[in-house]
């Protein structure tokens, strides 16, 4: 190909093509605005880094990489294929590097970024810990240090836990459901491309001049509307991960709603998809509120708009209401999925059908609509009314009912399973015990005058790890362990697999477990120094924290070995009951030769005779089996 | 419970059990009796761990109580978690081989109800309880004495309303009740002192209130508990709790250094134009030659401004990091470190960056107090 037919054609030549036209149309707005204003200087940087680096060149990227050609050729009026399917399905490698409408490459792009950017927040957390290992500044100054625990923390929430588990969920869903792909396959694209933008600012936001935002992943105003350049990298990257983050969402509740397999029932439904269906449900509602907070903010800095300054009426409480109006759902945006995928593994691995599969699906449900009553528990200490406080606690000790429920489920689930302990089941068993420890510190949390002593300290730190790598990490895990084989066709390897869950859950433990008592003893949170008497406790911390960061390297070998050398995967390797085990692995491109016909439940494990799904002929008419009901006539679990 | 947590999980190596629960007799009754000898244990355990600092107000009476009822509560629910988890793995794991199902059990309505009804009981009468205690910590107290809290990038400063006494040290007599009055210059601090264990932010456009009882006397430290930027690690302070005599002997010696000099100002909140003439000190008294005066003085707006959190000058025990090491400025003329205080950004130290000073010490600061300033950092050179 020539030079001008690569800048021409959709792709990384005219990405960076777009790119740089984008830069410098937003540095030529910027310079013609200040030129006609008169105001001195004309060139001012950092006016051009907000609206050409950060605003126009994503844009100039998007349309360069082709996430908008079909729209364009259709809105232009030039002639369009309805049936395009050239940019879909992965044929070499290199499918995975350009704009793709197959949910099953989008999936492992997904996954791929994901995992690159829990590498990098990983890094940041190590760099940390090597700071606090002992009293006393060692490695980075307290601006960097400031800057090192807002990016991790923005990195791990805005491009880890909640993409990965798009990421998992749009290789899976579709063929869970039985569809063919997702419904919009090219929005679907867009949203992918759209997410490393906001990973690579939050990142380039340590070259700003002024360091990396320094603010918290919360950037509570007004000190965010005060500190130096990298924020803005905040403020905009959060525009375009939870742009994707929403975009995503709708693709999947369109999806689920209209696109199941004829007989997929919504109580048909496998819980992953329940729990899918529900997180969607949340980010739809609430990730316009973290935008909105974090345009105030943007306004505040670049436009002199005056939200958040009291002197102009103001007023600054109402920033951690918007915010937190957005981030505490977004704490269920990051642990439904990993509910979804537990159930999955426990039912799979333990060959026994779902405990209660309508509570389950109901207790979803409940967390969603509770979700949106609860974000004022992070404000005990804010300064705002005091009556609202206690209502607060109350919603949120209540959510502590449905969490119950899945977590007695889980359990009632594997009693008189056939239990067979591989890794994902590994992680799943890690993962309920470590997030029953989360959420029992989190009803501690809720208790109002407990957490007076204890908020913006380590025991919040070790809360929010326990339930967020606890919690939804060890999902996010043992969910890549088990659609590994049907992702790549290939087997991982069970010794590694192995290794690595009891290297992370024991050092997991020994990282975040003493933290609880610094916490309460007394040690600040973000902090990048501290009193003496903390010190060996910190430098315990800080050797596990290494040893944990190491056995990531167990599964980073795992994976890429196995998926280059692994031995090759049978369709159905765990002899799944669900839809997505009955195709090959990997799924040919178009998933299904022929949609296939749901006739039963998907977890009817032990029953005679059962079949969630059938293809070509119709089930036989004793094969098809009622939905299980919750309140079926079995007997107690108990002999 | 953490340090049972990694023996927790399950056994490394595989065993060989079969199966077989219809060959045990009452095995629910087996995991209870494990369970209950497993919980008291825990419960044992917890309870002997001292988790917390130093009680020294009524208020940390009360929640140290309840967070021993969330421990003893806490306690049972991982255990019966754990022993549930860990009994079915060893019990129906599967042997090599086996390929059947396990048994189609679709759930259990009696059972559903009871941990759905459980539960919600249990938090229930947690959150009653947990009002119940709020209540009592936050009630308001007679004979109050007002203390002003000011936060500002990166120091608090304490103000005695009525008396014309501001400290960077706070100092509270012994058993009587405190209500701290709480606001910032800035953004947002959080007023925290562990040992009361009670804390409110310090927000922009708000006065925000704690009310406690101070009952040990003491050494302690005011920690900021919110993120306020660079020099939050150091934004601590000391609090020292003493006998009502005492006390009224310290704020009678700040009043005579601090009030003469505030003129009939009779501002309240804190004295914000409060200008030392004298270095009074907490130990007030004693004879001073016009030197060491000078020096006092300036040690005591060093350290009342804040200076000391960001910046190392041993004259003054400073050892912050955040901004440039005074013990050794590297032009020690007047007329920079003049500059230095009244606009910071004009010159910036080498690898340090601009905008982290605040740069409104030449409004706060009185001319005299910058002359005093300035002399004692020069002097504090030699």
């Amino acid at each position: 190909m020539t030079l001008t037919r690569r800048l021409l054609a959709p792709g990384w030549y005219r990405a960076a093509l777009g790119t740089a036209a984008g830069f410098g149309l937003g540095m030529g707005i910027v310079c013609a605005v200040r030129a006609l204003y008169g105001w001195d200087p004309i060139v001012d940087w950092n006016a051009i880094i907000t609206v050409g680096a950060l605003i126009a060149a994503p844009l100039g990227y998007l349309v360069g990489i082709g996430c908008f050609d079909y729209w364009f050729y259709w809105a232009s009026g030039r002639p369009t294929r309805p049936e395009d399917h050239s940019g879909h399905g992965a044929y070499s490698w290199k499918d995975y590097f350009r704009v793709n409408t197959d949910h099953k490459v989008i999936g492992i792009q997904y996954i791929c970024t994901t995992f690159f950017f829990f590498v990098a927040g990983g890094l940041m957390a190590m760099l940390m810990r090597a700071e606090l290992a002992q009293p006393g500044t060692q490695f980075v100054d307290p601006n960097t240090f400031n800057g090192l625990f807002s990016v991790h923390a923005s990195i791990m929430i805005f491009l880890f836990i909640i993409p990965v588990f798009a990421g998992i969920a749009n290789f899976v869903i579709p063929l869970m459901i039985g569809a063919p792909d997702m419904a919009f396959p090219r929005l679907n694209a867009l949203s992918y491309w759209m997410l490393p933008v906001g990973g690579v600012m939050m990142l380039a936001s340590f070259f700003a001049e002024g360091g990396a935002f320094a603010t918290g992943w919360t950037a509570y105003a007004p000190l965010s509307t005060e500190t130096p350049l990298g924020q803005q990298f905040f403020t905009v990257g959060v525009q375009f991960a939870g742009a994707s983050s929403i975009a995503t969402a709708l693709n999947f509740l369109v999806t689920i709603i209209t696109m199941r397999a004829p007989g997929m029932t919504f109580w048909r439904m496998p819980l992953l998809v329940w729990a899918n269906f529900t997180t969607s449900l949340l980010v739809v509602i609430a990730t316009p509120f973290i935008a909105g907070s974090q345009f105030f903010v943007l306004l505040d800095r670049t436009l002199s708009t005056h939200f958040f300054d009291p002197s102009t009426n103001g007023d600054v409480l109402m920033y951690q209401h918007v915010f937190w109006f957005y981030s505490h759902p977004a704490v269920y945006i990051m642990m439904l999925p990993g509910f979804g995928i537990i159930s999955e593994v426990i039912s799979t691995h333990a060959r026994k059908p779902i405990f209660g599969y309508r509570m389950m699906a109901f207790s979803l449900v409940a967390i969603v609509i509770l979700g949106f009553s609860v974000w004022a528990h992070h404000m005990f200490v804010s300064g705002m009314w005091s009556w609202l406080r206690v209502p607060m606690m109350i919603t949120t000790m209540l959510i502590a009912v449905p969490t119950g429920i899945k977590i007695f489920s889980w359990l009632a689930t594997l009693w008189r399973g056939v239990i067979h302990l591989r890794t994902p089941l590994l992680f799943a068993l890690g993962f309920i015990t470590m997030f029953t420890l989360g959420g029992i510190s989190g009803i501690m949390l809720a208790v109002i005058p407990f957490t007076i002593h204890v908020s913006d300290t380590y025991f919040v730190v070790a809360h929010i790890h326990y339930v967020l790598f606890g919690g939804s990490v060890f999902t996010i895990f043992a969910g890549i362990y088990h659609w590994f084989p049907k992702m790549t066709g290939r087997m991982y390897d069970e010794t590694l697999g192995r290794i690595h869950f009891w290297l992370s859950f024991i050092f997991f433990n020994l990282t975040f477990g003493p933290m609880h008592f610094v916490g309460i003893d007394g040690m600040p949170r973000r902090v990048a120094d501290y009193a003496e008497q903390y010190a060996t406790w910190n430098a315990i911390i800080s050797i596990s924290a290494f040893i944990f960061g190491l056995s990531f390297l167990v599964f980073v070998y795992n994976m890429v070995a196995s998926w280059r050398h692994g031995p090759l995967a049978d369709a159905n390797p765990w002899r799944a009951h669900s839809i997505e085990w009955q195709v090959s692995s990997p799924p040919p491109v178009f998933n299904f030769d022929e949609i296939p016909t749901v006739v039963g439940g998907p977890y009817e494990y032990g029953v005679p005779g059962a079949v969630h799904a059938v293809f070509k002929e119709k089930a036989p008419a004793g094969a098809a089996v009622p939905a299980p009901a919750g309140g079926g006539g079995a007997p107690p679990p108990t002999e | 419970m953490s340090e049972r947590d990694p023996g927790a999980g399950i056994p490394a190596g595989p065993p060989e059990e079969d199966p077989r629960i219809e060959g045990e007799k009452h095995p629910v009754a087996r995991m209870i009796a494990i369970g209950i000898v497993a919980s008291v244990i825990g419960v044992a355990i917890c309870l002997t761990i001292d988790w917390f600092p130093a009680d020294a107000s009524g208020a940390a009476n009360d929640i140290d109580t309840a967070y021993d009822v969330l421990l003893i509560c806490s306690v049972p629910i991982f255990v019966l978690v754990m022993t549930i988890a860990i009994y079915s793995v060893i019990r129906f794991r599967a042997k090599p081989g086996d390929m059947r199902d396990g048994a189609p059990i679709h759930g259990n309505t009696r059972l559903e109800i009871f941990w759905v009804t459980v539960p919600f009981l249990m938090v229930s009468a947690l959150a009653a309880y947990a009002w119940i205690t709020l209540d009592d910590i936050e009630a308001k107290q007679r004979d109050e004495l007002a203390v002003n809290v000011t936060g500002q990038q990166f120091t608090w400063t304490f103000g005695y309303p009525g008396e014309q006494v501001r400290s960077a040290t706070l100092v509270l007599p012994e058993n009587r009740p405190v209500d701290f009055r709480i606001k910032t210059n800035d953004v947002i601090h959080s007023f925290w002192v562990p040992e009361f264990r009670l804390k409110s932010d310090a927000v922009p456009g708000l006065t925000t209130h704690i009310r406690l009882t101070p009952d040990r006397i003491g050494r302690y430290q005011v920690v900021c508990a919110e993120l306020c930027g660079i020099g939050h690690a150091t934004m601590r302070q000391n609090v020292r709790v003493v006998p009502p005599e005492e006390f009224d002997r310290w704020l009678a010696s700040q009043r005579a250094a601090q009030g003469p000099a505030a003129g009939g100002g009779g501002e309240q909140g804190g004295g914000e134009q409060g200008g030392g003439e004298q270095g009074g000190g907490e130990q007030g008294g004693g004879e001073q030659g016009g030197g060491q005066q000078a020096a006092a003085e300036g040690e005591q707006l060093f350290t009342e401004n804040g200076c000391s959190s960001c910046h190392t000058l041993s004259a003054a025990g400073a050892d912050g990091t955040v901004g440039p090491d005074l013990d050794d400025i590297s032009k020690p003329d007047e007329a920079y470190i003049r500059e230095s205080i009244v606009d910071p950004n004009a010159t910036i130290a080498k690898g340090f960056n601009p905008d982290i000073m605040p740069g409104d010490f030449g409004d706060k600061l009185s001319p005299d107090e910058v002359d005093a300033l300035v002399s004692y950092l020069l002097e504090a050179q030699r």
